[in-house]
C-alpha cells in the first residue's frame, strides 16, 4: 500500500486517534480515584493552613478535628443541620439551578455568575471555645477562578487571620504568586470593615505605607499582577458584603459564636 | 556498540540539547529554582522524550508525510497528558508546583525536534536510547542549575538546611536572584562556557 494516499492518511490518523485516546481516557479513569483523594487532603490542608494551623509533622486529620465543618444558609444567615457538611460540595451547587440563584451583574464583583444557596464555613476551635471562622471565598482572577479561604478572628468579626487559595490557574511567578508565602502572610491582622461597618479591605498597588492611615486595610498588589490584585479585592468585598457572607457575619454578631 | 554508546551518552556534554543546540530553555528558567521540581520535571521529561522517540519510529514507516507534525504532537501530547494525570495522582504537591509546565513539555523543542530529526529516520531501539540520552542531556542541566538555584536562593537542598539563614541567626544571607528565573539563565550561561572552555569544538565561529 502506497504511503502517501488520501485514504492511507486518514487511517492512519484514525488509528493514532484511537490508540491516544484509549492511553489518556485509561490514564485519566484509572488515576481519577487517587486524584480525588489528594484533591480532598489538599483542600483540608488549605483549611488549616487558613485556619493558622502548623502542618508539618502534623497529621492532618487528626489536626483536622479542631475544625468543625457548618453549612449556613446565604439567605438567612442561619445553621442548616440537615445538610451533612462533610458530603455537601458547595461548587457544585453553585453550578445547579435547583440549589443556586444567579447574582444580578451589577453586584457580582466576584465575576462568579451564580452563588450557592448554602456554603461550608468552618469553624476553628481551640480549648472548646471558637477563635476563627473560616469562609470560603471564589471569584475572577485573569485567567482563572480563584478558589480560598478567608479567616476571621472569631471574636471581632473583623481582624483577618489570613487568607489562602488551593486552586487557581493564574501566570506563574506573577499572578501565581497569591501562593506566596510571604505575600499570604501579609494579611494577617488587616482588618476587614472600618467602625462603621464599610467594608474597606483592599489591594494596593505597590506597597502598604504603615503610617498612613488606612494601612490596616490594605495589603501590597502583586507586582506585574493587576488584575489577579485586582479580583483579589473584589471576591473579598463581594463575599464579605451583604450579597455574600453579610447575614451570616451580622447573625453572629447578634447571637455570638 | 559504540554507536548506541555514543547514542546514549552523547548528548550529555559532547551534544547537549541545551548547552550546545540552546532548545528547551523555557522549562529550564521556569521550574528550577527548586532542586525537587527540577528532578521531577527531569523524570516527567525522560519518560515523555523516550517514549514519543520510540512512539514515532515505530510507526515511522506509516506516517504520511503530510501530517507527519501532527501524527508527532498526537503521541507526545498523549504522553505528557498521561504523566500530567500520574503526577495529580501520586505527586499531588509537586504536580501544584509545576502547574502548567508539566503540560508544556509538549512544546518543548527538544522532545519535537528529537522526533523530527532522528526517530523519523532510525529504529525502533536506537530512537529509545536517543531519546533517553537527549532527555538525560537535558536533566543534568535542569539538576545542576537546580542544585545552584536552591542552594545559594534558600540555603536548602531538597528542603534540607545546608547554610544555616541569616534570617534564622546563621551567617548565610540567601541570593534572592537566584529565586527568579533569569539566575537560571546565567547559570546556563556559566555551565555553556565552562564545557566549551574543555570541548573547545563547541565554539562556534564567530560571525562577521
Amino acid at each position: 500500500m502506497p504511503k502517501e494516499t488520501a485514504g492511507k492518511t486518514f487511517l492512519v490518523a484514525f488509528l493514532l486517534c484511537v490508540v491516544c485516546s484509549v492511553l489518556v481516557s485509561s490514564a485519566a479513569v484509572f488515576l481519577r480515584p487517587t486524584q480525588a483523594i489528594n484533591k480532598a487532603l489538599d483542600k483540608k490542608k488549605n483549611i488549616l493552613m487558613a485556619a493558622g494551623l502548623k502542618l508539618e509533622g502534623a497529621d492532618v486529620d487528626e489536626l483536622f478535628k479542631n475544625i468543625e465543618p457548618k453549612i449556613v444558609d446565604m439567605a438567612t444567615g442561619q445553621y442548616v443541620e440537615d445538610i451533612d457538611p462533610e458530603t455537601y460540595d458547595q461548587r457544585r451547587a453553585a453550578k445547579d439551578p435547583a440549589q443556586s440563584i444567579a447574582v444580578p451583574p451589577e453586584k457580582d464583583l466576584g465575576s462568579i455568575k451564580r452563588k450557592a444557596n448554602y456554603a461550608s464555613v468552618y469553624l476553628v476551635r481551640k480549648n472548646e471555645q471558637v477563635k476563627k471562622i473560616i469562609l470560603p471565598v471564589h471569584g475572577l482572577g485573569l485567567w482563572s477562578t480563584l478558589y480560598g479561604f478567608l479567616a476571621l478572628d472569631a471574636r471581632d468579626l473583623n481582624t483577618i487571620k489570613g487568607l489562602v487559595f488551593y486552586e487557581h490557574a493564574e501566570t506563574p511567578g506573577l499572578g501565581g504568586e497569591v501562593d506566596n508565602p510571604a505575600w499570604k502572610a501579609l494579611w494577617n491582622g488587616k482588618e476587614a470593615f472600618d467602625k462603621d461597618g464599610n467594608i474597606r479591605i483592599e489591594v494596593i498597588k505597590g506597597k502598604v505605607d504603615p503610617n498612613r492611615d488606612g494601612a490596616q486595610y490594605q495589603v501590597d498588589g502583586l507586582s506585574g499582577a493587576t488584575i489577579t490584585s485586582r479580583g483579589v479585592r473584589s471576591m473579598l468585598r463581594y463575599w464579605l458584603s451583604a450579597e455574600g457572607f453579610g447575614a451570616y457575619l451580622t447573625r453572629l454578631k447578634e447571637r455570638g459564636v | 556498540m559504540a554507536d548506541s554508546r555514543e547514542t546514549l551518552l552523547g548528548p550529555l556534554l559532547n551534544n547537549n540539547p541545551i548547552a550546545l543546540q540552546i532548545l528547551g530553555i523555557c522549562s529550564a528558567l521556569a521550574v528550577t529554582s527548586k532542586l525537587e521540581t527540577s528532578i521531577v520535571m527531569s523524570l516527567a521529561v525522560i519518560f515523555v522524550l523516550a517514549f514519543s522517540n520510540m512512539g514515532v519510529s515505530l510507526i515511522r514507516e506509516h506516517i504520511p508525510t503530510n501530517i507527519r507534525i501532527i501524527v508527532q504532537m498526537t503521541i507526545i501530547a498523549s504522553l505528557v497528558i498521561i504523566v500530567d494525570q500520574f503526577l495529580k495522582a501520586y505527586a499531588f504537591d509537586i504536580s501544584k508546583q509545576l502547574s502548567v509546565f508539566v503540560g508544556l513539555i509538549i512544546t518543548n523543542c527538544i522532545i519535537m525536534g528529537r522526533a523530527e530529526a532522528f526517530a523519523m529516520k532510525n529504529g525502533v531501539g536506537t530512537s529509545l536510547l536517543d531519546g533517553l540520552g537527549n532527555a538525560l542531556g537535558y536533566s543534568l542541566i535542569l539538576l545542576v542549575v537546580g542544585v545552584f538555584r536552591e542552594l545559594f536562593g534558600s540555603g536548602t537542598l531538597l528542603g534540607f538546611e545546608v547554610f544555616s539563614l541569616a534570617a534564622e541567626g546563621g551567617w548565610y544571607a540567601p541570593n534572592g536572584l537566584m529565586l527568579l528565573p533569569p539566575s537560571a539563565f546565567f547559570i546556563i550561561g556559566i555551565f555553556i562556557w565552562v564545557l566549551r572552555s574543555f570541548k573547545v569544538d563547541q565554539v562556534e565561529e564567530e560571525e562577521h
